[in-house]
């Protein structure tokens, strides 16, 4: 009997690991992604609609498209996972068996958790970027501030980047001498990574963007207009658009497999529960204290289904994630720098230029015919 | 002193994780606990030095303490509000 691999999340881990199982074993394995929509949204282009620099349409594919015809897709919610009897309940009834199951959530927006959170906008859903794109076309002039409303949060960049990109934006509508662009940074500088912050900066200073350190959002007043950060500290805005607190997936929660936040206790080198040697985390899903981003877990995936691989065919693992993560940086002006790192290695980035932006360009362009089917490493 | 002796809520192993980094992970944290929880970062960034308790000044929650250890740093803290 072929072992039963179950992977619960259609997003780009859960969809890369499912292939490439059962690209590896074949016959040997029966594997089954669980996904809730049956839809493949590629969430890097969020930023793109909200800028009006991309129409909605290329960014969802039905799931079924994007997974090996041996792959079965079960479009359903996984309710509760019984870890001890090995077995996943879905909503809709019935429970699916497992020999090895991939958690490849994700991360849900929890946006209730701020207070006046319905005055702001955000570009972290497909809806939520169709709405900040309609408040930007009317925009006329004002204050634009930019903050982070709970940590950890998907695409460390995109806050950076949105902000480089709406001043951009301003200029081409004729309405950037009007209006000022600040970004609220969680942290005494402007992005995570210092070298990378060094290069933004001068940017910054340039192009005449705002910066407020350590502003970590708390909370908004809608009537009289500003943002208080649990710093203690208060800015007045126009147009207010936040990156939402993320959580992890309810079937998480509800299993008892994560922690206060939902988030999955994960072995940072084998990508294991840290509690249950057959449950395998990828993605935003886990507790690992790095980017939560569809590069991570482009990486983690093919671990994981190494890992997995191994174990059904009763060889000693040898694969190990060692945190690589790549993805790029848009400074506006149709120029880019790249990122790139692991555990041991910090990234160096180059300066901004055409060549990075255009191959970020083709990067998504060329996603849904490369990465969910693994032909690219 | 040893990290045992202190009451420990969550440890965060943030050694080589250069995005989003020691300090975001720390704030993540102190934004999810409780007041009197007691959390420790393992960080081997030398930024972290001056980052961490800079921010911690700022926001009013309390160092307990640095511990160095080959390498990478220990940093205690506790949610003070």
């Amino acid at each position: 009997m072929p072992a039963r691999v179950v992977v619960l999340g259609g997003g780009v881990g859960g969809t890369l690991a499912a292939n490439l199982i059962s690209k590896e074993l074949g016959a040997e394995a029966k594997v089954t992604v669980v996904d809730a929509t049956g839809m493949h949204l590629y969430q890097p282009g969020f930023l793109y609609v909200a800028l009006d620099q991309a129409n909605a349409r290329w960014l969802t594919r039905d799931e079924r498209t994007l997974l090996r015809k041996q792959v079965d897709l079960v479009v359903d919610e996984a309710k509760t996972i019984d870890a001890a009897a090995q077995t996943v309940a879905l909503a809709r009834g019935g429970t699916l068996p497992y020999d090895y199951l991939v958690l490849a959530t994700g991360s849900r927006l929890d946006r209730d958790a701020v207070p006046g959170y319905a005055d702001t906008h955000d570009f972290y859903s497909l809806d939520g970027a169709l709405r900040l794109r309609e408040a930007l076309r009317r925009f006329d002039g004002g204050r634009i501030l930019l903050g982070v409303a709970g940590i950890p949060y998907k695409c460390p960049p995109a806050p950076v980047e949105f902000v480089l990109m709406a001043e951009e934006y301003l200029r081409k509508r004729g309405v950037r001498k009007n209006s000022s662009v600040t970004l609220l940074s969680p942290l005494n500088r402007a992005f995570t990574i210092e070298s990378a912050s060094k290069l933004v900066q001068p940017i910054f200073d340039r192009r005449g963007i705002g910066l407020t350190t350590f502003f970590n959002v708390e909370s908004v007043d809608a009537r009289a207009r500003t943002v208080t950060s649990l710093e203690g500290e208060t800015a007045e805005y126009d147009l207010l658009i936040l990156v939402p607190p993320h959580k992890g997936a309810a079937v998480v929660m509800d299993s008892g497999l994560g922690d206060a936040g939902g988030w999955i206790p994960t072995d940072r080198n084998t990508l294991t529960h840290t509690a249950h040697e057959r449950i395998f985390a990828i993605g935003d899903a886990t507790d690992l204290p790095i980017s939560k981003s569809g590069s991570t877990a482009h990486f983690e995936a093919p671990i994981v289904a190494s890992r997995i691989a191994s174990f059904i065919r009763g060889t000693a693992p040898k694969a190990a994630y060692g945190g690589r993560v790549m993805c790029f940086l848009e400074t506006g002006g149709g120029r880019a720098t790249s990122l790139r790192f692991d555990y041991a290695h910090p990234p160096i980035p180059p300066q901004p230029s055409r060549l990075w932006h255009w191959a970020k360009w083709i990067f998504n362009r060329a996603y849904w015919v490369t990465v969910p089917q693994g032909r690219v490493g | 002193m040893t990290t045992a002796e202190f009451a420990l809520t969550k440890s965060i192993d943030a050694r080589g994780m250069a995005c989003p980094g020691p300090l975001l992970a720390l704030i993540g944290a102190i934004r999810q606990g409780q007041i009197g929880d007691t959390f420790e970062v393992l960080s081997g960034d030398a930024g972290s030095r001056t980052d961490i308790p800079a921010w911690i000044a700022k926001a009013k929650h309390e160092l307990v303490d640095v511990i160095a250890e080959p390498g990478f740093a220990r940093f205690i803290v506790r949610k003070a509000r």
